[in-house]
């Protein structure tokens, strides 16, 4: 069995999320990757996508999380983001919404390494709509 | 001297306006709840993100920093972000962050220094605009706004990198006010462009943790930095709601004071003269009698 540790997630507006959980898999730029407890400290920027958490009940969870980042650090790991709902509330309509908010982004971008980065979030959201 | 009439008219009237300060002062007092828990639970987020940024910022090297963390090295035009209420009779609230800023105007403008001005909400914009008019760049409006969520934020924020991308200013404040308590609000002026940390203390266990940076970090200082000026714009937003209601609050507490103490003062007027005219008819039906 896993050892739990502390997560939270953040969003602007409130606390979303605050428990002990086992496991934790979060959505970076380079790939997913999974937190586990005395995980090496790390921050790492996030993409749109679904977060996967494992409770010490061994309870799973699943939310949808854009924008942000996450922070690894011998307390536990803590992401703030800039929107987190529970996959529940996902809908098709929600996902059409964001991914025009990240083509939005793409049309604004200034420079090329933006332009990028913006294109792969649009490209992964549209993955999940799949 | 006004008539009996008179007097019961204003007394009427004074109540009336006791019982509309008194209801503000209530509906305040319920919306300064709302908006002081909506302000405190914004703060995790903000300082968390302060936290890493002050943590990565004071790695990285000066010279390869973005232009949001460096500037861009002049300090000739001054963007100042005034945030306001929509909605006045809430005290000094307004008219302190507006003096607050236009100090900062006559400083800037003694010094030979452009000025511009983004106005968030009507009363703010209504005072400067006195003076001020034409430095101001744009207004928003934020009365059809219920709730205030982030990506209202948001939007100001965008705004606001998209004119440094422009090149259109070289250093942005933001003005607010800051929630204390219900009684106290200190107007504030925060500089967000450009990003001023401060020294995170080394006797923190935490910042001394050496972290791995993915993808690196300064890419994650470029993700993040215009992200931080849209989330201290948010926070900006939350405190002036909050000071705003708490503002309005006491202001309406004290009206609704100054109206108990005016009906007191005009009641016992009121009744003094009434026993005046009692006597009078008194004397008046005596001495009739006396006469006769």
């Amino acid at each position: 069995m896993a050892e739990a540790f502390n997560f939270e997630l953040v969003s602007p507006e409130r606390l979303v999320f605050k428990d002990e959980v086992t496991e934790v898999v979060v959505p970076g730029v380079e790939g997913y990757f999974a937190v586990l407890k005395n995980h090496a400290p790390v921050i790492a920027s996030l993409n749109p996508g679904y977060l996967d958490l494992t409770l010490a009940s061994g309870e799973t969870q699943r939310m949808y999380v854009r924008g942000g980042f996450a922070d690894v650090n011998k307390n536990g790991l803590k992401i703030l983001a800039e929107k987190a709902i529970p996959v529940a509330e996902v809908t098709g309509e929600f996902l059409s919404g964001e991914i025009d908010h990240a083509q939005a982004a793409v049309e604004a971008s200034t420079s090329d390494g933006d332009r990028v980065v913006a294109e792969l979030r649009v490209s992964r959201l549209k993955d999940i709509e799949q | 001297m006004a008539s009996l009439k008179d007097l019961r008219n204003r007394i009427a009237s004074v109540k009336a306006t006791q019982k509309i300060t008194k209801a503000m002062q209530m509906v305040a007092a319920a919306k300064l709840r709302r908006a002081q828990l909506a302000a405190e639970s914004a703060r995790p987020y903000a300082a968390s993100m302060e936290e890493v940024l002050a943590n990565i910022a004071g790695n990285a090297s000066s010279e390869s920093a973005p232009r949001l963390l460096a500037g861009t090295g002049r300090d000739d035009t001054h963007l100042l972000v005034v945030a306001t209420s929509e909605r006045g009779l809430c005290g000094g609230f307004n008219s302190s962050i507006s003096r607050l800023a236009i100090a900062k105007i006559k400083e800037l403008k003694a010094t030979g220094k452009t000025v511009k001005i983004l106005c968030i909400g009507k009363k703010g914009h209504d005072i400067l605009k006195r003076k001020y008019a034409d430095d101001i760049i744009d207004v928003v409006d934020l009365r059809a706004v219920k709730s205030l969520g982030f990506s209202d934020a948001e939007a100001i924020g965008m705004q606001v990198l998209k004119l440094f991308a422009d090149d259109a200013f070289d250093i942005c404040t933001l003005f607010y006010s800051e929630f204390k308590t219900i009684m106290e609000q200190i107007p504030t002026a925060q500089q967000l462009i450009p990003a001023s940390f401060e020294k995170v203390e080394t006797g923190d266990e935490q910042a001394g943790a050496i972290y791995d940076y993915e993808p690196g970090e300064d890419e994650i200082l470029a993700d993040l930095l215009p992200r931080n000026v849209s989330v201290q714009i948010f926070r900006g937003l939350l405190e002036n709601a909050a000071s705003e209601q708490g503002a309005r609050m006491s202001s309406m507490d004290s009206a609704t004071r100054n109206a108990g103490e005016m009906i007191g003062k005009l009641t016992l007027s009121y009744n003094r003269q009434r026993q005046a005219q009692i006597t009078k008819e008194l004397i008046e039906i005596i001495s009739g009698a006396e006469a006769v």
